[in-house]
């Protein structure tokens, strides 16, 4: 076994001493209230696009595409944007307010371009916030205490999303077909988190106070020889990461499970995200964070598994969406955990976005792969077959990351 | 900023919010319910004397409590008052003495159903689903049956693309079959491409039929045969077909380098291969139904006065001449029983 003995994380306190700081409760208060407001529309996009703009729901699909695309490209950018200004806090107000907009926007537009440029002004916003959000969370915190930190508030952030879908649905039955109330509520949410955001998170000034960031210095620091192996780590296994919607298709297709309990599938991950988002974290500052980021790729190896394998029913269905929760709580709020740690200071948001949007083409080129995997030799046959080049990814990744949190203090 | 300014500036913009969105939320209402009032007062028309004869069933969206639900009127006077059923869909066809609705239950999850129903409106059978129904049909005689559902995840992979599912069934043996196990020829050319998709079937008689096939980001109209197992093209850019009373045309939704998420109504001749565009400017995304040999009948989506969604049937002529006109406001997915 792996064994360190300097500066592994959680190893002064034994990861419950303290508390996690204010600006992270409140950050995650920010992301309750935003994503009560964005999943809210989302809940009620596919009915008012067919309902009352009039789409097919073939046009649906696009739009649909178009939502999980956009925010990848900006977020490089406003991981910069917040290190270069050495105040991450408007950029995220800028994100996040983008964002607000957007959603009293829903109610004047009528029409199939003008729902799209509303959806890319949205995803904009939310590309943009989140390197700079990342970052302020990572320099409140004690670097201890980072997977706790992440996990504090990557759990209010999902409650938001557990409640947004709810709320619309309620006020669906209230008011039935009035979509337009649906965006004005989710637009109230939207103005309440950003005036959290606004009045209270702190404007932390990161990096260098006076010094601009310049692009260079940041672009070595991301290429560099410390976030090499992690990025190729989390690379290599976002390759081999099989969608959720792929593995909920699997799971619908086996056990013809009908289409009216597919979106009960998100839920149930949800909820077992929303469940060990924390726990996870805590457990990440105690053991090592790129052990619990490899460990969820093993619950994800675990639900192809499930999800693959012969056998149907509720056990292997619950299964599937247990372990797509761990492998959420073990890696979403860990990997900026991970990174924020290897990289100076003044490169941190960039740093930070860069991981993610390289586990976002990986997930990308996945999804592309594994579609046509699926059509070529079958679903279960597919994934048993991800399934085992997962097996023998893992000890690779496992080796490219475990000097990672000890080199630290080295070099 | 002290944090006591700070809570209080806060606690004004929580009470804002709060007064503007619960004040908006309370107006709709408020109207919704003076609409409902309004509705229920209005005249209804007798179920079963509506029905013995030719009549057009549809979706009634008049807001109230037979908001969704199934209605008829006469043919002889669309315009006029509506017998109500109890049953509610989302999108329904209709032969003589039996229907096929497609309803949704709205919940934590959605639940989607496609049930055939008989005479007096109750349910039969079901028709199997795979995901969010958008079109559906039923052969005059009423012996068959097609759904068309948008299949969940399958545009997960790569955006813009999408995947559909198209189902016939024979009602009475309950047998199914998914158009994607036919042979698709386009051009006398076998097409096997994995992205092959299919939506929209009219039916012509007992076995054969007109649909919609896409592949590699081109539609085209077929001709089908289900004992064939197999379907021909007949041209390009046609979607959702719906064929004549007498046979000889098809009504269809045209994209033409309309931008994405458009189409304009034509109808295509199959005896001469001519295509007519319709009167109606405006985009239309609908299966359209005929309601004769001279008229097309289709559904455009609006915003009622009370802030609800809502829409109308709307009939144009069939030869590209006139200009159309609302045959029956607050109603949508219009089938004609002869």
């Amino acid at each position: 076994m792996y064994v360190s003995v300097r500066d592994r994380p959680g190893n002064s306190a034994d990861g419950r001493a303290g508390r996690v700081a204010t600006t992270v409760v409140l950050l995650g208060v920010v992301s309750l209230f935003t994503d009560i407001s964005s999943e809210m529309v989302v809940a009620v996009l596919p009915l008012y696009l067919t309902a009352e703009v009039g789409l097919g729901y073939l046009a649906y699909g696009f739009v649909d595409g178009l939502y999980q695309g956009v925010s990848a490209a900006v977020r490089i950018g406003g991981g910069y944007a917040a290190d270069r200004g050495g105040r991450p806090k408007w950029i995220a107000v800028a994100g996040y307010g983008l964002s607000a907009v957007s959603r009293i926007a829903m109610l004047a537009v009528h029409g199939f371009a003008a729902v799209t440029a509303v959806i890319t002004a949205d995803r904009l916003g939310k590309g943009l916030r989140t390197a700079p959000r990342d970052a302020m969370i990572a320099a409140s915190s004690d670097p201890a205490m980072l997977g706790r930190a992440f996990g504090v508030h990557r759990t209010l952030d999902t409650i938001g999303a557990v409640l947004g879908p709810l709320i619309a649905l309620a006020l669906l039955a209230l008011v039935p077909g009035s979509y337009d109330s649906v965006f004005v509520t989710s637009f109230a949410f939207a103005i309440v988190g950003f005036a959290v955001l606004l009045l209270f998170v702190p404007n932390l000034r990161t990096g260098a106070a006076n010094a601009r960031v310049g692009f260079r210095r940041v672009a070595r620091e991301i290429m560099g020889a410390r976030l090499r192996r992690p990025m190729a780590a989390a690379a290599l296994l976002g390759v081999l990461t099989v969608g959720d919607g792929f593995l909920y298709l699997a799971v619908q297709q086996r056990d013809d499970l009908t289409a009216a309990l597919f979106p009960l599938l998100y839920v149930g991950t949800n909820l077992s995200y929303l469940a060990l988002a924390l726990p996870l974290g805590r457990l990440a500052d105690r053991v090592g964070r790129a052990r619990v980021f490899v460990f969820g790729h093993v619950a994800l190896l675990g639900a192809y598994l499930a999800a693959g394998g012969q056998f149907g029913g509720v056990v292997p269905t619950v299964l599937v969406l247990l372990l797509l929760g761990v492998y959420y709580a073990a890696t979403d709020g860990v990997l900026p955990a991970l990174v924020s740690r290897l990289v100076s200071d003044e490169a941190r948001g960039t740093g930070i976005a860069a991981a993610q949007t390289v586990v976002a083409l990986a997930r990308f080129t996945s999804a592309i792969m594994f579609g046509s995997l699926w059509v070529l030799i079958g679903r279960g046959e597919a994934l048993l077959v991800v399934g085992g080049l997962l097996i023998c990814a893992l000890p690779i990744a496992w080796l490219l990351l475990r000097g990672t949190e000890t080199r630290r203090v080295t070099t | 900023m002290s944090v006591r300014v700070r809570l209080a500036l806060l606690a004004v913009v929580v009470l804002m919010v709060l007064v503007g969105a619960g004040g908006y939320v309370l107006r709709v209402q408020q109207r919704q319910a003076a609409a409902v009032e309004s509705a229920t007062a209005a005249p209804a028309a007798d179920l079963a004397s509506v029905v013995a004869g030719r009549h057009l069933v549809f979706r009634n969206t008049v807001l109230g409590g037979g908001y969704g639900r199934l209605a008829v009127v006469p043919l002889a006077a669309p315009g006029g008052p509506r017998a109500l059923t109890g049953v509610s869909c989302e999108r329904v066809y209709a032969a003589r003495r039996s229907a096929v609705c497609l309803s949704a239950r709205r919940g934590l999850s959605n639940t989607y159903k496609a049930e055939v129903l008989g005479p007096d409106w109750t349910p039969t059978g079901n028709l199997p689903l795979t995901g969010l129904p958008s079109r559906v049909r039923m052969s005059r005689d009423a012996a068959l049956s097609v759904t068309t559902t948008f299949v969940y995840g399958d545009s997960y992979a790569a955006p813009g693309q999408f995947s559909t599912r198209t189902v016939v069934t024979r009602v009475a043996e309950n047998d199914s079959i998914d158009l994607e196990k036919f042979q698709l020829f386009v051009d006398g050319k076998r097409i096997t491409a994995a992205d092959r998709n299919f939506w929209g079937v009219t039916f012509a008689d007992h076995d054969r039929f007109y649909a919609t096939a896409a592949t590699g980001g081109r539609t085209w109209l077929v001709q089908g045969s289900i004992a064939g197992r197999r379907m021909d093209s007949l041209r390009g850019d046609v979607e959702c077909p719906s064929l004549s009373p007498d046979g000889t045309r098809i009504a269809f939704k045209k994209h033409g380098d309309l931008p994405a998420g458009q189409w304009r109504l034509a109808v295509h001749d199959l005896r001469t291969g001519a295509e007519t565009v319709l009167a109606e400017t405006r985009s239309v995304d609908d299966q359209a139904e005929w309601l004769d040999d001279g008229t097309v009948l289709y559904g455009l989506p609006r915003t009622s006065d009370a802030g609800a969604a809502t829409s109308d049937i709307w009939a144009v002529p069939a030869d590209g001449s006139g200009a159309p006109r609302v045959l029956v406001p607050d109603a949508w997915s219009p089938a004609v029983v002869r």
